[in-house]
C-alpha cells in the first residue's frame, strides 16, 4: 500500500528525513514512533503529497505521491497533527464540502456522511459550528473527515494528542474498528495504544529508522530486557553481592526500607534468573516478601532505542 | 472541473459565514448609494455635459471606497488557511495547486460583483423617476461595468497574492491597499508632474485607472487597458501560485 524508497527531506541546513525507506502492505496496521521531531509529520506529510521529497520515492497504491500525486491522494485520508478544521463551518457542511471535495458522487454524499457521522458518533453534533466543539469533537469531525470518500489508507497524526482518558479510548476503539478493512499509518506518543492496535512499529529517530519490527519482537530482542524487583529480608551487603553474581543479572540496586531491602536486578535478554534466584534465597535462608517480574514494555525499547546517543 | 466548482462554492459562501461580509456590503452600499445621489445633485445644480453615469463612477467619492474594499474581499483567501493550518487538509485533497488558487480568485471575485449588483438599481430607479436615460448609449453602461470587472480582477489577483504571502489577515490587508494604492498613485502622476515626456506619458497612461474609466464610462472601449489589465491579472494569479507552492513546500 506505501512504499517509501530513500525518502530524504532537507530544509534549509537541516536534514529532516534521512534516506529512508519501508513498506506498509495492504491491511497492515503500522504504528510510527519517534520523539518530537524525528521526523514523523515530515514523513507524513510527503507521503501526503502536501511536502515534496528533496530526493527519493514514494507510492501509494501504485501511484507516485509527486509524480501523480492527485490520484495518490484520491486513496488516502489524512489527518494532519493538531486538526486543521475551518471553524466556521457546521459539521455536516464541512464534511459534505469534503465529501464533494474528494469526489464522492453527488448522489451518495449523503449516504456517506450520515455514515461517518455514525461512526465518529457525531450524529447529535451535526449542526453545531465546528468552532464550538470540544477538542475530542474536533478530533472525531477531522476523523470523519479522512474517512469520508472510504479511502483504502489512513493516515493519522497523532490523533489523540490533547485528548483526556476517556477520549482517547474512544479515538482508540474507533481506529480499531476502521483497522478491519484498511492500512493504517499512525503515529502517537502512547506506546501502550501502540501495543495494543498495530501490527508493526516503525520508529524513527533524527530522520532515520531504527527499528521495524512487529511489537512482540521489538520486545524480545530488547537488550535491556527485564527487571526483576525483589523484596527481601537479609543482610543487605551480603545478598547484593550474591544477587549480583547470578546468571543473567546486569546489574543490582538496593535500598532499606525497615527491616526488609528491597532489591532492583536488571536481566539481560531472554534469560530469567528467578529460578536461580529462588534457589539462593532457600540456600541462604533469606525470607522473600516480595517478587515481581517485570517485563520489557515498548517504553522501554523506544526510550533504548532513541536515547542511545 | 466538478472539484473546482466545489471549492468555488465553499469560498464564496465563507464571505458569508463571517460577519465581514454583511459589514463591507452594508458599508459600500452606503458610500455607492451616497457616490450615486451627489452625482445626481451635483447635475442638477449646473449645466454639465456629463451624463449620469460619468458623474457616478469618476469622482473622488467613488475612487475612494472603491480601492478600500479590495483588502476587506481578500485578506482572508490564504492568510487565514496559512494560519488555522487548514492549508494541509486543503491541499492534501485530490486538487491541484491551480485548482486552489483559480478557486479563492474567482471566489472573491465573484463577492465582489454581487457587491456591485445593487448599483445597477440606481439607474434603473433614475430612469423610473425622472424619465431620463442615465447615459446617452448602453455602451456606456457596458464600459463602465467593464472596466469595474477589469479593474476588479486585478486588484482582487494582487489582494490574494498579498493573502498568499503572510500568515495575518491584518498583514495582507495592508500590503494590498499599499499594492492598489501605488498602483493607483502611479496613474495619477500625469496630473502631478510638471510636462512630462510623452514617453513618460504614455507609460503613466497604463496605469492610470482614472483615465481608462473617463473613457469606459462615456462608451470608449480602448484595447490597451483591456489587454493591460488582464495581462497583469494573469501575471500575479501566475505569482500567487509560485508563492503558495513555496510557502506550502517550505512549511
Amino acid at each position: 500500500m506505501i512504499q517509501v524508497v530513500n525518502l530524504t527531506k532537507r530544509y534549509h541546513g537541516f536534514t529532516a528525513v534521512r534516506d529512508i525507506s519501508f513498506e506498509v502492505a495492504k491491511g497492515e496496521v503500522v504504528g510510527f514512533l519517534g520523539p518530537n521531531g524525528a521526523g514523523k509529520s515530515t514523513t507524513m506529510r510527503m507521503l501526503t503529497g502536501y511536502l515534496p521529497p528533496t530526493s527519493g520515492h514514494a507510492s501509494i497504491a501504485g501511484f507516485d505521491i509527486f509524480e501523480d500525486s492527485i490520484q495518490a491522494r484520491r486513496h488516502l485520508g489524512y489527518l494532519p497533527e493538531s486538526t486543521p478544521l475551518y471553524h466556521d463551518m457546521r459539521v455536516h457542511e464541512y464534511l459534505r464540502y469534503r465529501a464533494s471535495l474528494k469526489g464522492v458522487e453527488p448522489a451518495k454524499i449523503k449516504e456517506r456522511v450520515g455514515d461517518v457521522l455514525e461512526m465518529c458518533d457525531l450524529k447529535e453534533k451535526e449542526r453545531a459550528l465546528i468552532g464550538t466543539l470540544s477538542k475530542g469533537q474536533k478530533q472525531r469531525v477531522g476523523l470523519a473527515d479522512a474517512l469520508v470518500h472510504d479511502p483504502d489508507l489512513l493516515i493519522l497524526d497523532e490523533p489523540t494528542i490533547g485528548l483526556d482518558p476517556n477520549q482517547i479510548r474512544q479515538v482508540r476503539e474507533l481506529i480499531k474498528n476502521l483497522a478491519n478493512r484498511r492500512t493504517v499509518l499512525i503515529s502517537t506518543h502512547i506506546l501502550s495504544e501502540v501495543e495494543m492496535m498495530c501490527s508493526r512499529v516503525v520508529i524513527i529517530h533524527r530522520g532515520c529508522i531504527r527499528a521495524s519490527d512487529t511489537p512482540e519482537n521489538l520486545l524480545q530482542n530488547h537488550r535491556s530486557a527485564g527487571e526483576i524487583r525483589l523484596e527481601l529480608h537479609a543482610p543487605p551487603s551480603d545478598a547484593h553481592e550474591h544477587l549480583a553474581s547470578l546468571a543473567g543479572v546486569k546489574d543490582v540496586s538496593h535500598k532499606n526500607a525497615g527491616p526488609d531491602s528491597l532489591f532492583q536486578l536488571r536481566t539481560e535478554a531472554e534469560s530469567d534468573p528467578t529460578p536461580e534466584l529462588l534457589r539462593l534465597a532457600q540456600d541462604r535462608h533469606w525470607d522473600i516478601r516480595g517478587l515481581v517480574r517485570k517485563k520489557p514494555t515498548l517504553e522501554d525499547v523506544f526510550v533504548d532505542i532513541t536515547q542511545a546517543d | 472541473m466538478r472539484t473546482f466548482l466545489t471549492l468555488l462554492g465553499r469560498e464564496v459562501k465563507s464571505f458569508f459565514y463571517s460577519p465581514i461580509a454583511y459589514v463591507v456590503l452594508f458599508f459600500f452600499l452606503v458610500a455607492t448609494g451616497f457616490n450615486f445621489y451627489s452625482g445626481v445633485s451635483f447635475l442638477n445644480q449646473s449645466p454639465s455635459e456629463v451624463t449620469v453615469v460619468e458623474a457616478a463612477f469618476n469622482t473622488v467619492l467613488f475612487w475612494f471606497p472603491f480601492v478600500l474594499i479590495f483588502p476587506l474581499i481578500t485578506m482572508r483567501t490564504y492568510a487565514d488557511e496559512f494560519r488555522m493550518g487548514t492549508i494541509e487538509t486543503l491541499s492534501t485533497a485530490p486538487v491541484s495547486d491551480w485548482q486552489i488558487v483559480l478557486s479563492k480568485f474567482f471566489g472573491a471575485l465573484t463577492f465582489y460583483i454581487l457587491l456591485w449588483a445593487p448599483s445597477f438599481l440606481y439607474f434603473v430607479a433614475f430612469k423610473q423617476i425622472t424619465g431620463k436615460e442615465a447615459a446617452l448609449a448602453a455602451g456606456a453602461f457596458g464600459g463602465s461595468y467593464l472596466l469595474l470587472l477589469l479593474l476588479g480582477a486585478f486588484y482582487v489577483a494582487l489582494g490574494c497574492l498579498a493573502s498568499a504571502l503572510t500568515n495575518e489577515q491584518i498583514n495582507a490587508a495592508v500590503m494590498t491597499f499599499v499594492a492598489i494604492f501605488g498602483f493607483f498613485v502611479t496613474g495619477l502622476l500625469g496630473f502631478i508632474l510638471n510636462s512630462p515626456s510623452q514617453a513618460v506619458r504614455d507609460v503613466i497612461a497604463y496605469f492610470s485607472a482614472v483615465e481608462h474609466m473617463a473613457d469606459f464610462s462615456r462608451g470608449i472601449i480602448d484595447s490597451r487597458p483591456l489587454v493591460w489589465y488582464v495581462s497583469m491579472t494573469v501575471f500575479v494569479l501566475f505569482l500567487n501560485h509560485q508563492v503558495f507552492q513555496y510557502r506550502k513546500w517550505k512549511a
